[in-house]
Order: C-alpha cells, then sequence, then structure tokens
C-alpha cells in the first residue's frame, strides 16, 4: 500500500481559491503565519476576500500585504493592534473587521473542525460580546451559543511535511495551524521542509495528511519568516 | 511628577506585583506591563509561566541575534525555554485557561478578562492625561465583569468592591490625599496605617 502524492505547485494550489472564498490563516504573530501562500494570492489577484486570523499580522507583513491589495472584504479576529494600517482602513470603512475572543475563535474553528454546529459557553455572558447571540440555559447555568466556523480554505504553515501531508509543527507556530488544518474544505500547507513518505515518523507527525488536500514545498525562505527587529 | 520618578514608580509597581507570585503555580502574564515582572522573579522561585499562544515554561528574553524566530510570547517578545518547557497549540492553550489550570493571572488594563481562580491587574493609576483609570463605572466596553481581585499601580495596591477599593498599600513617596485625587471613585482606607512598597 502507498499513500497518495499531494505534493502541488505553489501557483496550482493558489489558483483553486476562487473569488469570495472565506480563508482561515494559521499564524500568532509572525510564527505560523504562512507568507508564501498569501503572497501568492495577492500574485493571483482572488478578491472580495474573508480572511479568519487570529490576528493581522503587522504593518507591512503577512495578510496585510492583502488588505492593502484591497482583496480583502472583511476580517475576523481576536485583534489587530499591531497594524496601524488595517486599524485604519476599518475606521475608513474600507475593511469590515469582526472580533472574536482570541480562546473562542479557537475553539470555534475547532469546533467546525470536529463537525459541530456550535460551542456553549460562559465567556462573555453580560457584556457587548453577548449581543445577538442565543443564550441557553442547561443545569441552572446560562451560556452563549458561538457558532462553529468551518471555512473554504485554510492556508496552514508547517515546519515539516511529507508527501501525503502530514505536517510537523515548530515551537509557537503551532498555534492555531492543527486546528484550521481541520476546518476547511480545501486545506493548503506549505512546508518548509518537504520529505519523501516515511521522512515523518507517525509519531511525530501532528496533522495527518487525511485533513490536507495540497501540499506545498518552498524553494526557499523569505527574509520575511526571520527574527523581527522592531 | 517627572519622567525620572515616572520610571521609579514603575519599576516599583512592577517589582511589587512580582512579589504576588508564589510557588508552585501556573502564571499567565499578560501582554504590556505584566511581561515585564518576569524580570523581577527570582531565580530560584519555581512557577510554571504560561502564555496563551501555546507555551508552558517560558524562560528569559533573548536578544535578536539570539532568537529562534518561531518562538515568541504572546506579546511578541523572542523567549527561550527552561528545562520542562511545552508547546501546544491554541485550543489547548485556552483549555487550560478556561478549566481553571491557571492560578493566576496578571492583566493590563485593556484586554480580556481570563477564567484563572485569580485575576489582577497592572496599569498606570491615571492616563497620559492624568486622568483617573480607577472609576465607579468602566466607560469602554466590558469584555468581562466582576472578576478582578486586586489592582497594582505605580501609586497603590488596591482591592475591588462594587462601591469603590479598599486601599492595600501605596507606593514610597505617595500620600493618601494625592492618592485619592487620582482616582475616579472612593478609596477605603484599611484601619492603622497603609504599609508602603
Amino acid at each position: 500500500m502507498k499513500l497518495p502524492d499531494k505534493s502541488t505547485s505553489m501557483a496550482e494550489a493558489v489558483s483553486r481559491i476562487p473569488d469570495g472564498a472565506v480563508i482561515l490563516v494559521g499564524g500568532f504573530g509572525m510564527p505560523g503565519t504562512p507568507f508564501s501562500l498569501i503572497h501568492e494570492i495577492v500574485r493571483q489577484g482572488q478578491k472580495n476576500l474573508t480572511l479568519i486570523k487570529n490576528d493581522a499580522n503587522e504593518t507591512g507583513m503577512g495578510v496585510d500585504h492583502l488588505v492593502t491589495s484591497g482583496q480583502v472584504k472583511r476580517l475576523i479576529t481576536s485583534h489587530i493592534g499591531l497594524n496601524a494600517n488595517v486599524i485604519a482602513k476599518m475606521n475608513a470603512g474600507e475593511i469590515e473587521v469582526e472580533f472574536c475572543a482570541q480562546g473562542i475563535l479557537a475553539e470555534r474553528i475547532r469546533a467546525g473542525g470536529a463537525g459541530l454546529g456550535a460551542i456553549l459557553t460562559d465567556v462573555g455572558l453580560g457584556t457587548e460580546l453577548a449581543e445577538g447571540k442565543q443564550q441557553v440555559e442547561m443545569d441552572g447555568q446560562s451560556y452563549l451559543v458561538e457558532r462553529a466556523i468551518r471555512a473554504d480554505v485554510a492556508l496552514i504553515r508547517a515546519d515539516l511535511g511529507d508527501l501525503f501531508g502530514n505536517l510537523a509543527y515548530v515551537a509557537t507556530a503551532r498555534n492555531f495551524n492543527p486546528a484550521m488544518a481541520m476546518a476547511a474544505d480545501l486545506v493548503i500547507a506549505e512546508a518548509e521542509t518537504l520529505l519523501p513518505l516515511g521522512g515523518l515518523p507517525p509519531d511525530e507527525a501532528q496533522t495527518t495528511g487525511a485533513f490536507v488536500d495540497c501540499v506545498v514545498a518552498l524553494p526557499k525562505i523569505k527574509k520575511e519568516y526571520g527574527v523581527v527587529r522592531r | 511628577m517627572s519622567d525620572g520618578n515616572m520610571i521609579d514608580a514603575r519599576t516599583r509597581m512592577v517589582r511589587r506585583a512580582a512579589r504576588e507570585i508564589t510557588a508552585g503555580t501556573v502564571v499567565n502574564l499578560g501582554i504590556g506591563l505584566p511581561t515585564k515582572v518576569l524580570d523581577y522573579l527570582p531565580a530560584d522561585l519555581p512557577v510554571c509561566l504560561h502564555t496563551e499562544n501555546g507555551m508552558t515554561g517560558i524562560g528569559p528574553t533573548l536578544p535578536y541575534d539570539r532568537a529562534d524566530r518561531n518562538l515568541i510570547d504572546a506579546g511578541g517578545a523572542y523567549v527561550s525555554p527552561v528545562a520542562g518547557s511545552t508547546y501546544f497549540d491554541s485550543v489547548a492553550s485556552f483549555a487550560l485557561v478556561r478549566s481553571g489550570r491557571l492560578d493566576l493571572t496578571m492583566l493590563g488594563a485593556i484586554e480580556l478578562g481570563q477564567k484563572a481562580r485569580r485575576v489582577v491587574v497592572m496599569t498606570t493609576h491615571t492616563d497620559r492625561k492624568g486622568n483617573p483609570k480607577l472609576l465607579s463605572r468602566c466607560t469602554l466596553p466590558l469584555t468581562a465583569r466582576g472578576c478582578v481581585a486586586r489592582i497594582f499601580t505605580d501609586m497603590a495596591v488596591v482591592g475591588v468592591t462594587g462601591d469603590g477599593f479598599p486601599l492595600v498599600e501605596r507606593a514610597e513617596g505617595v500620600t493618601l490625599p494625592e492618592l485619592q485625587e487620582a482616582t475616579g471613585a472612593p478609596l477605603h482606607m484599611p484601619a492603622g496605617d497603609v504599609p508602603v512598597f
């Protein structure tokens, strides 16, 4: 038995993303952000995108390129405080921003990946975060209903990948990547090092390639992946 | 206050807040002032520091030339591991937070509330224009209600009740009238002398 080869060129993988797609993007700050896939979307020019990402990176980095190029209609995120460009565009009404508490964002994505419709939580009860959300009582306790998130596309960044799309992450570059890799119909992963089948020991793969549709090898690592000197 | 005194007051606040962290606990240090507490913890204190981007066992911050590009804390500082550190994803990280495994979380004021057993806040006592930040009622939108046990500022340590702030300690050189003047709600005086930090 041999596992299928899902290695795909960068251009081919990204060309499967349609205009108007809802896209999960891995990363917390710079680590774990799929910079190369993001640049390819800028090059191909898909429009009216909805991005779901923990944060908006920083001005001139990561998803900011897509915001600057005008390809993003809506951003669902936990904070944008490090990106003055996105704050300005939100205030000018050029981009819609929906905020979601970070832990709830992670759990909504996990639920979407796990085939669930929603989660129940007491986080945000009695605050502005509860507005417009259904509330249920269970065992004498109130909960907010937070919808699961499932997207058209997930853009994942891994340190190691094999040809089947099994993935391994390093350090704090893991963050939202494993949950997002389970929560989209088209999962594209960029791997810093792409290994042959068997190159990634079964115990070390953190995402099974069964969730992954395309794995893209990076020819070279851009400067953007490096240490940011602020 | 001159700028020089302000730096001293800030250092004093951070040093005082560091004393709030006790042996054997799991602690989340929020973005901003709280992360500075790391520099004032005794090296031999057994404590597990958590950062929500997916790490327990945070070690010292590294200079850029020695930094690991894949290893930051939630504030973006390049940190290092210690013996026994682990990494995990955002789902596990917030499972730890919501299931009550954090003994203490130390927040900067404009942040999300968390579900630690004890939540404390570090903030300057007044904003840049000198207006009080400790108010009878918050004016910015709340994201969590009634969760804070104690507030550490550059002027005082206070508790939190529904009708004001019980004064616990005052910073060296700050008088009680100055303190009330800088606070936007009644300060409740303790019986006896107010300890100084």
